[in-house]
């Protein structure tokens, strides 16, 4: 019978959620890492009891954990993140030049036909890829190297790469975003990359359509359409139809199109989901209502979810990594709240439930559909 | 024998049960006692020096002997105290809450 593992990493330790298909029981394992920040948890398709994650703090930095049997044990990997030759520098928020460094590692995508090969994104703003199974870790220079490189500027958060999306039809096409340079695209399995924000505006930066500087928060695809990407940025919610080479606004009657998350309905390409935030200076939900939206027109026409969701005197914010799409025939929708709660629908957003009403803040949200 | 005492969260990562002790040749020196500690213990590397500068990360401090030893050389002789495996050497995390 078919089951779900849903990954979460919080401000202090990761959480291990599993349940049956029908998704109305929970077994609920952690804290594991206790203390630790866990920016991210994925397990790999080709093995889905490989599971890699990201840990760090402030006091000791990096650790990266592996686990080869679905999470019951794990060990630590390689933690070394070397930039490729003289690091240089990109812009600071002041506009000075500001030396590249490693912080984090904020993302995690394994390989979708080998295990051992996994990629990290860092910050400040880097892809890096380990084909041992995580031991040791070597950048793909040609994103950083771009020319636009030096005029990258940190987000708010940092100057952080949160998005990997690899093509599952193309090996050798991959997109990543970052904030707030902006979205970029691979050809060539990684050597050269080209920006990709034609259409995005960004009012923020002194050229609202420049080639990069934009604050892009979450792109999302569907593996049977990998050249269609939706992305929430800062602000707006965009939909791209030639894999990245243009973008149109697809925020339509949406209460703010300010949010972080964005992501794609299993089974249907063009039904997608957010979850509005008030604004940049307001992070939780506009009314004190938690609600993701829902367009079953791949943009535009949005309808609001809020079954089992708090309605009143909701003042958390749903952050970039949380939101996970299972692939059961009715397809598990999950997000986890920087107030703790992880929610569940197992009926494509129609109902929720909390899983865990109080955990530490959520980081991220993943889940594993397991047969 | 020289004793480490390291903080809770990186013995629990280490797998350490109370304090760590290790043999080091030579000049007993923050540098050689951290050599040997990593040697002894991959996954700490990283975690209380950087990879590649070898620099103490900013919020942790060595103490031993009641004195506060961070800023000193890393090549620094250690007091007589921890060579003789009388006192440990402290490596402590900052004090934070969040």
């Amino acid at each position: 019978m078919s089951s779900v593992r849903v990954l979460v990493g919080t401000h202090k330790g990761a959480f291990v959620l599993t349940s049956d298909g029908k998704r109305e029981r929970w077994d609920v394992s952690g804290p594991h890492f206790a203390g630790w920040e866990i920016y991210h948890m994925k397990g790999s398709p080709a093995d889905p009891n490989r599971l890699y994650a990201s840990q760090c703090s402030g006091w000791s930095g990096q650790v990266i954990q592996r686990s080869n049997d679905g999470g019951k044990t794990w060990e630590p990997v390689g933690n070394q993140f070397a930039y490729e030759g003289e690091a240089g520098t990109h812009q600071w928020y002041d506009g000075t030049p500001h030396p590249w460094a490693f912080k984090r590692v904020w993302h995690l995508e394994p390989s979708l036909t080998d295990p051992d090969t996994v990629y990290a994104g860092i910050e400040d703003a880097a892809l890096f890829r380990s084909a041992d199974a995580g031991q040791t870790w070597q950048e793909l220079p040609g994103l950083r190297g771009h020319g636009s490189g030096p005029r990258w500027q940190p987000g708010a958060g940092g100057l952080c790469l949160h998005t990997i999306l690899l093509d599952p039809s193309d090996p050798n096409r991959m997109f990543i975003a970052i904030s707030a340079a902006g979205a970029f695209r691979t050809d060539d399995g990684g050597k050269t990359w080209r920006p990709i924000n034609r259409g995005l505006h960004s009012q923020y930066i002194p050229d609202p359509m420049a080639e990069v500087g934009h604050c892009v928060h979450r792109m999302a695809m569907h593996r049977s359409r990998p050249g269609v990407l939706f992305m929430q940025k800062h602000w707006d919610v965009m939909r791209s139809d030639n894999a990245g080479d243009s973008w149109q606004e697809i925020s339509g009657n949406l209460p703010t199109d300010f949010g972080f998350v964005v992501d794609v309905h299993a089974h249907e390409p063009e039904t997608i989901y957010v979850v509005p935030i008030k604004s940049d200076g307001e992070h939780y939900p506009p009314e004190g209502k938690l609600r993701v939206y829902r367009s079953r027109k791949g943009g535009n026409e949005w309808e609001a979810l809020s079954d089992g969701l708090p309605q009143s005197n909701c003042y958390v914010n749903v952050l970039r990594d949380a939101m996970a799409i299972d692939s059961l025939d009715s397809c598990g929708v999950y997000f986890g709240t920087t107030g703790g709660q992880v929610y569940a629908s197992p009926d494509a957003g129609d109902h929720w439930m909390p899983i865990v009403r109080d955990l530490p803040a959520v980081l991220s949200v993943e889940v594993q559909t397991l047969q | 024998m020289i004793r480490v005492v390291l903080p809770a969260h990186l013995r629990t990562l280490a797998h350490i049960d109370g304090e760590v002790k290790l043999d080091v040749t030579g000049a007993v020196t923050q540098r050689a006692v951290l050599d040997a500690l990593e040697a002894a213990y991959p996954t700490l590397r990283g975690t209380i020096r950087d990879h590649l500068t070898q620099q103490r990360r900013a919020f942790v401090r060595f103490f031993a002997c009641q004195e506060d030893l961070s800023h000193e050389s890393p090549d620094a002789p250690l007091p007589e105290a921890v060579v003789k495996g009388m006192e440990p050497f402290l490596v402590v995390a900052a004090i934070a809450g969040g």
